[in-house]
């Protein structure tokens, strides 16, 4: 399946005077976009005078690694060493990840291909759980996570994972394009549901994989463990950064370390993903 | 009547598969989205502190909330402001940089992306902040203004009530261009290009006319979901403010109605009241993406 992307023509109708103000407005907001970026980045590599240097630069002078030795002892002086962090944003991430990406698509199929009672109700729900946030539900969930024995576990932040709405809704608008005489063929062929799901739709869809993976890294990644984590050596990566900030001026330079490493991950993903993320996202329309 | 649910019955035998296939995500989506709503409704109208058994008192928390808590009416105002503010400024600027993007070449169109994409998908990073705007001369915001002799003294920003409002919306600005956006970039390159070259022959004139006339109605859908996920995000300020101004912050400056639901569900476990607040910005938020949507829908027509 491929969506064949207009080729940028020369049109009439643009005027220079227009194009220029509006490239000069990009590069006004495209700067105050990147710039805090740059400099989170450049601070990374700053010596600790040159964090405290008055006036303050943008651009580091003498580069150097110090302040990710420092963050390295920091945490290595603490009981839970620094790779513990790690391991458990990356356990949760990619665990959260994999059970999204195959529930999201087991369902998104039968309600982008099929027909039956309820599937317009459950597709209403789904669209219309986008409309708040996480927030509003936050005390009963917590009740439920303590129901299902879930507290102080990974789990309390990786299950809810699997059941985000945005993915199962990109996924349902994103299957809707595959082909019916597609399924059609294989249906008379013989094949179960759960083979054409499993041979058919999921090789089809990989785009939106990578948009459902994407989507899910943002959340996860920078998870500090939504307040149901309590136990140090389960908290994630992003929490022990928390920490780290709130030390102050002492830890300037490992806080600036730390944010480097929690920005550059998602960033490179998105970098090796971005035109199947676009592809995905042609198809996230609302039609009424 | 009988003759009906016998068919529907059959219908739903039919269909098994559709529902084996939907079944674990449904499961999971009921338990950890529709019954939290669910539950806190009707936690809303009791006295519950998670020891006792909640008490039913009625609209006694709403009529705390609105005519009791002074705080309440702060995190409200804030709110609205912070949505009223952030959500038509993201709104537009995610449509208009997708707008000026799409024109550029495919290699630049990437680069673009990404450094419009970038702060909101970095991770939560928007600490960083705290080094622009700290309150010594060797933050970023403080030592421009001091080095230009704009100010004498370094100055508190993010402890003086009067600044805490505009830093926030402006890091929220900055985080605001996600999913919308790119949904927004997807749009514009799928707009069928025999349309403009049709409009150019009926006569548009110049790209003011061809955005009003052909991009933008050949958008709705991506137009509404855009809507939504900036809408709904818009209301939902707390982690900046938590991050930026501290919690609670100073006289309250920066609370918003999900602080201040944080500060009764797990400050003071005030569980019926907090329910109440949260049944508030449930009722806000979907009640305010009901109405955009009818709006969005009359685009072009």
């Amino acid at each position: 399946m491929t969506f064949s992307f207009r080729l940028r023509k020369k049109r009439v109708n643009r005027s220079f005077m227009g194009s220029f103000s509006l490239f000069i407005l990009l590069a006004i907001f495209g700067a105050f976009m990147i710039l805090p970026l740059i400099y989170a980045i450049n601070n990374a590599f700053k010596p600790l005078d040159e964090i405290f240097m008055f006036p303050p630069t943008l651009f580091v002078r003498n580069p150097t690694m110090n302040n990710f030795i420092d963050l390295i002892n920091l945490l290595g002086n603490s009981w839970v060493p620094f790779s513990r962090y790690i391991f458990n944003t990356v356990f949760i991430t990619g665990m959260g990840i994999i059970g999204h990406v195959l529930l999201a698509s087991a369902a998104a199929y039968p309600l982008a291909k099929h027909k039956f009672p309820g599937q317009k109700l459950m597709f209403t729900v789904v669209v219309l759980s986008l409309m708040f946030t996480p927030a509003v539900t936050a005390i009963p969930t917590y009740m439920i996570m303590s129901w299902l024995g879930l507290i102080d576990s990974y789990w309390a932040v990786i299950i809810p994972a699997f059941a985000y709405s945005l993915g199962l809704y990109l996924m349902k608008q994103f299957m809707e394009q595959i082909p019916d005489v597609l399924l059609e063929a294989a249906k008379i062929d013989g094949a179960s549901e759960y083979r054409i799901f499993w041979t058919i739709v999921m090789p089809n869809v990989k785009p939106a994989w990578l948009t459902l993976i994407i989507l899910l890294f943002q959340i996860l990644w920078g998870s500090d463990g939504n307040g149901f984590i309590y136990s140090e050596q389960l908290k994630s990566l992003h929490f022990a950064a928390n920490q780290i900030v709130q030390g102050g001026i002492a830890r300037a330079g490992a806080a600036a370390a730390v944010a480097l490493i929690l920005m550059s991950v998602p960033i490179t993903l998105f970098v090796f993903s971005q035109s199947r993320i676009i592809e995905t996202m042609a198809t996230s329309g609302m039609k009424d | 009547m009988q003759n009906w649910w016998s068919l529907k019955l059959r219908e739903v035998k039919a269909n098994k598969h559709s529902y084996i296939l939907l079944g674990p995500y449904m499961l999971l989506f009921a338990l950890f989205t529709v019954l939290p709503v669910v539950i806190s409704i009707v936690l809303s109208f009791t006295y519950f502190n998670m020891l006792e058994f909640p008490r039913f008192i009625g609209w006694q928390n709403y009529t705390r909330l609105f005519l009791e808590d002074d705080v309440f009416l702060i995190a409200i105002k804030n709110t609205l402001l912070f949505a009223v503010i952030t959500g038509p400024i993201s709104y537009v600027a995610c449509f208009v940089f997708a707008w000026i993007i799409n024109e550029l070449s495919p290699k630049l169109r990437a680069v673009m992306t990404l450094v419009f994409y970038a702060p909101s998908i970095s991770g939560n990073v928007f600490f960083i902040w705290l080094m622009i705007f700290s309150g010594d001369r060797y933050g970023i915001a403080n030592g421009l203004m001091l080095k230009l002799g704009f100010i004498l003294e370094p100055l508190q920003w993010l402890k003086t009530e009067a600044y805490i409002l505009p830093i926030i919306i402006l890091v929220q600005l900055w985080l605001s261009l996600g999913t919308g956006f790119l949904a927004f970039i997807a749009g514009l390159q799928t707009v069928d290009s025999t349309l403009y070259e049709a409009g150019a022959v009926d006569g548009i004139k110049n790209r003011w006319q061809e955005l009003w006339y052909i991009t933008l109605p050949s958008m709705r859908p991506q137009l509404m979901f855009g809507a939504v996920i900036q809408l709904t995000s818009a209301f939902a300020v707390a982690d900046v403010s938590i991050a930026l101004a501290g919690f609670p912050s100073v006289n309250y400056a920066a609370e918003t109605i999900v602080t201040h639901l944080i500060d009764f569900g797990t400050t003071r476990f005030e569980m019926g009241y907090a329910s109440s607040i949260a049944a508030v910005l449930f009722m806000i938020m979907v009640g305010s993406n009901l109405i955009v949507q009818k709006l969005l829908r009359k685009v072009g027509e």
